[in-house]
């Protein structure tokens, strides 16, 4: 009942002319930056940081959601209509919507990926809504060891369970790692890797990595080889669907939800897991199967709805525990930071309007999407043939706005470059990203709660495992590091049946 | 899915066009007989097959970058708790050596990171650093130029330049995109959102 009243608090917030303005024009922006090829979620919303660094933070937040929700929105369009997904998430979207889009039922495919995303949201926000404050009520009373035991967990997360290699993973963790060191020691002062510059001493700010990384290092990753001939976009007219389509698709909305929001609440990759899951489930139950690789319109509603579900999920543990599960929530949680804000078991208790007006804010943008996407779909489309070099010299463009926006210095621009280099040259030898990131942004808070702890007590390596939660949180980590046997049996499954 | 490991894969196959690749661990053992030439020709390929050991080279480079700066820490203020400021950059720096090794091992061993695909990423071309290296200019000199000429300026230059070096050959249309975007961002940021950017000596004059 409690989380009811405050939701209602969050929507008297999030209902607020400037708010609605805010949610209004992030679902835009993200739709059509979403809807760009070659940008996903993460980037778009490091590219748009800097335009919230003027706003306070309820609004910029709301904003962001907005930005979200609407480039996993506008993300399906390219799949569907382009059949090229720029994001693993997207993969499965066109395995099924490119088919239909090229036998005339790209509208259907549309209208299909549009209803499941705004099911799974609506699902998936809802069960934030029940699950995020019971979360953050059982660990309101965690302190340093636990919160220590969290980001070990967030750093072993993301390298084991994401890319292809651990060895890889591990080594842009150590690099994020070693980036988070640069600047003045938290409790002595001591300058470390600062080589006596001064504008080192501050620090390398987390936003210039996360756009550095994300964005810089992508755009030139794409120039080093970038397709000389675009691949043609499928015309389309207005996303509609039959009373036959419907009849085939509801049951897949719903299902889709169940299996992305607790793949999304735990470190398992983000969207692209469940995605999967949620297609082979739709194969196997559906009447239609040998519909399927052909244009089955389940296979695009189930997927769509199981990953905006899954970003809700992200959502639980992001900001109950702090712990970011996708690029997307390391970016934001770098946002969070910005304003001095750390998200955590306390959040819901010392920003309960800023958490509740977000969260109800989730639930606007939703409608908003669904108003937005449905009847201006061929509009959103002719986003697609942009010409290639405006795209990627907007990306650097805008990459160099948000760097400078920072703090006004010309030096951050040529450590943006050099991250950015970083980053190119990560892309090429298949370094993830991810973990380099997830290092900067935890890097420095992991090691002030392990100084803290180990004062307590008093030196002694057993005050880091002296609780009940911070012992689950490592037998959790322990089951992780074992998780690449349970990976080949999913991987061999995933084989057999792509 | 397929399509990613089948780009990296063709790429892998263009860049191991000589037969050097069969060779595991010693690479000129085999090529006695050869010409000096060609064992040249073998060594290079052997090299540019395995350039990732570079990356290898450049973690232990960072390692020991991160180690000497530790261990040149003042160590009369460490003494404040049992970990001092030197700890996590110890065990980092550890952390970077040993995963140098160990990549470089899996490199030699035959492992290789998988290139990024994306939407518009050919792998099947060999990489374009021509391109790279124009952009990277052209973003150095945004960098030097926001400060005198201020951001309408510096901006239009930079998206021009960009657009440019990525192969964009519309010597009327791309200025006029490039400025219009420039100044109508530094309106929205400067005097709409509040986040200042230098208006240089041109918005002196307007």
């Amino acid at each position: 009942m409690d989380s009811l009243n405050s939701l209602i608090d969050g929507f008297g917030t999030a209902l607020t002319p400037m708010n609605l303005l805010w949610a209004a024009v992030g679902v835009l922006l993200g739709t059509a930056i979403g809807v760009l090829p070659g940008i996903g979620p993460a980037m778009a919303v490091a590219l748009l940081l800097p335009v919230t660094y003027g706003l306070e933070p309820t609004g910029a937040f709301i904003m962001f959601a907005g930005i979200y929700y609407g480039a996993m929105f506008g993300g399906s369009t390219t799949s569907i209509l382009l059949n090229t997904p720029g994001e693993s998430a997207a993969v499965v979207a066109a395995i099924e919507g490119n088919p239909m889009a090229k036998t005339g039922r790209g509208a259907q495919a549309l209208a299909a990926a549009a209803v499941g995303h705004f099911a799974g949201g609506m699902i998936g926000t809802i069960l934030l809504v029940v699950l995020a404050p019971t979360v953050a009520a059982l660990a309101v009373d965690i302190g340093a060891p636990d919160y220590l035991a969290l980001m070990v967990l967030a750093f072993i997360a993301v390298t084991s369970v994401l890319g292809s290699s651990r060895i890889r993973g591990l080594a842009s963790l150590l690099v994020g790692l070693t980036i988070g060191l640069v600047g003045l020691d938290q409790m002595t002062g001591q300058q470390r890797l600062t080589f006596g510059s001064l504008q080192l001493a501050d620090g390398v700010d987390v936003v210039i990595v996360a756009v550095g990384l994300f964005a810089i290092g992508e755009a030139l990753w794409v120039a080093a080889h970038l397709r000389r001939t675009a691949g043609e976009a499928i015309p389309v007219g207005r996303p509609w669907l039959g009373g036959e389509d419907v009849k085939r698709t509801w049951k897949s909305w719903l299902r889709g939800p169940l299996i992305g929001f607790p793949f999304g609440a735990i470190p398992a990759g983000g969207a692209e897991i469940p995605t999967f899951l949620s297609y082979v489930t739709e194969k196997r139950l559906s009447k239609h199967k040998e519909q399927f690789g052909k244009g089955a319109i389940e296979g695009v509603a189930g997927p769509e709805s199981a990953a905006s579900a899954s970003a809700a999920g992200t959502l639980v543990s992001m900001l109950t525990l702090g712990l970011p599960t996708t690029a997307v929530a390391a970016v934001m949680l770098a946002a969070f930071q910005q304003y001095g804000i750390q998200p955590g078991p306390l959040l819901f208790e010392r920003e309960p309007d800023l958490v509740w007006g977000l969260i109800a804010s989730l639930f606007v943008g939703m409608v908003l999407l669904l108003a937005l996407n449905l009847p201006l779909a061929p509009v959103w489309a002719k986003l697609l043939r942009i010409p290639r070099p405006y795209l990627y010299a907007g990306i650097l463009f805008f990459a160099a706005v948000g760097a400078y926006a920072v703090g006004g210095e010309a030096l951050d621009l040529v450590i943006l470059l050099v991250i950015g280099l970083i980053g190119l040259g990560m892309r090429r030898y298949g370094l993830p990203v991810l973990p380099a990131v997830i290092g900067v942004i935890l890097g420095p808070a992991a090691e002030q709660q392990l100084r803290r702890a180990l004062q307590i007590s008093d030196g002694s390596v057993t005050g880091l495992v002296n609780t009940p939660f911070s012992i689950t949180v490592y037998a959790v980590v322990v089951l992780l590091l074992t998780w690449p046997l349970l990976r080949k049996v999913v991987v061999r499954r995933r084989n057999v049946s792509a | 899915m397929s399509t990613e490991s089948e780009s990296t894969e063709s790429e892998n196959t263009t860049s191991v066009s000589t037969p050097a690749g069969s060779t595991s661990s010693g690479g000129t053992t085999s090529v006695s007989t050869a010409s000096v030439s060609t064992r040249k020709g073998n060594l290079a390929a052997w090299w540019r097959e395995r350039s990732e050991l570079g990356v290898g080279v450049l973690l232990f480079v960072l390692g020991a970058l991160v180690l000497t700066d530790a261990l040149t820490l003042d160590a009369d203020l460490a003494g404040r708790g049992p970990v001092g400021p030197a700890t996590v950059p110890l065990v980092v720096g550890c952390g970077l050596l040993v995963v140098a090794v160990l990549l470089s091992v899996d490199v030699l061993r035959g492992g290789r990171g998988e290139a990024e695909a994306g939407e518009d990423v050919d792998l099947t071309e060999p990489a374009d650093w021509r391109t790279v290296l124009l952009l990277a200019g052209v973003f150095l000199a945004f960098a030097v130029l926001i400060g005198p000429v201020g951001f309408p300026v510096a901006g239009a230059l930079l998206f021009w330049g960009a657009a440019y070096a990525l192969g964009s050959r519309h010597f009327h249309r791309d200025p006029l995109i490039a400025a219009a975007l420039s100044l109508l961002t530094y309106v929205v940021f400067d005097k709409l959102l509040g986040v200042p950017l230098p208006g240089g000596p041109l918005m002196g004059v307007i």
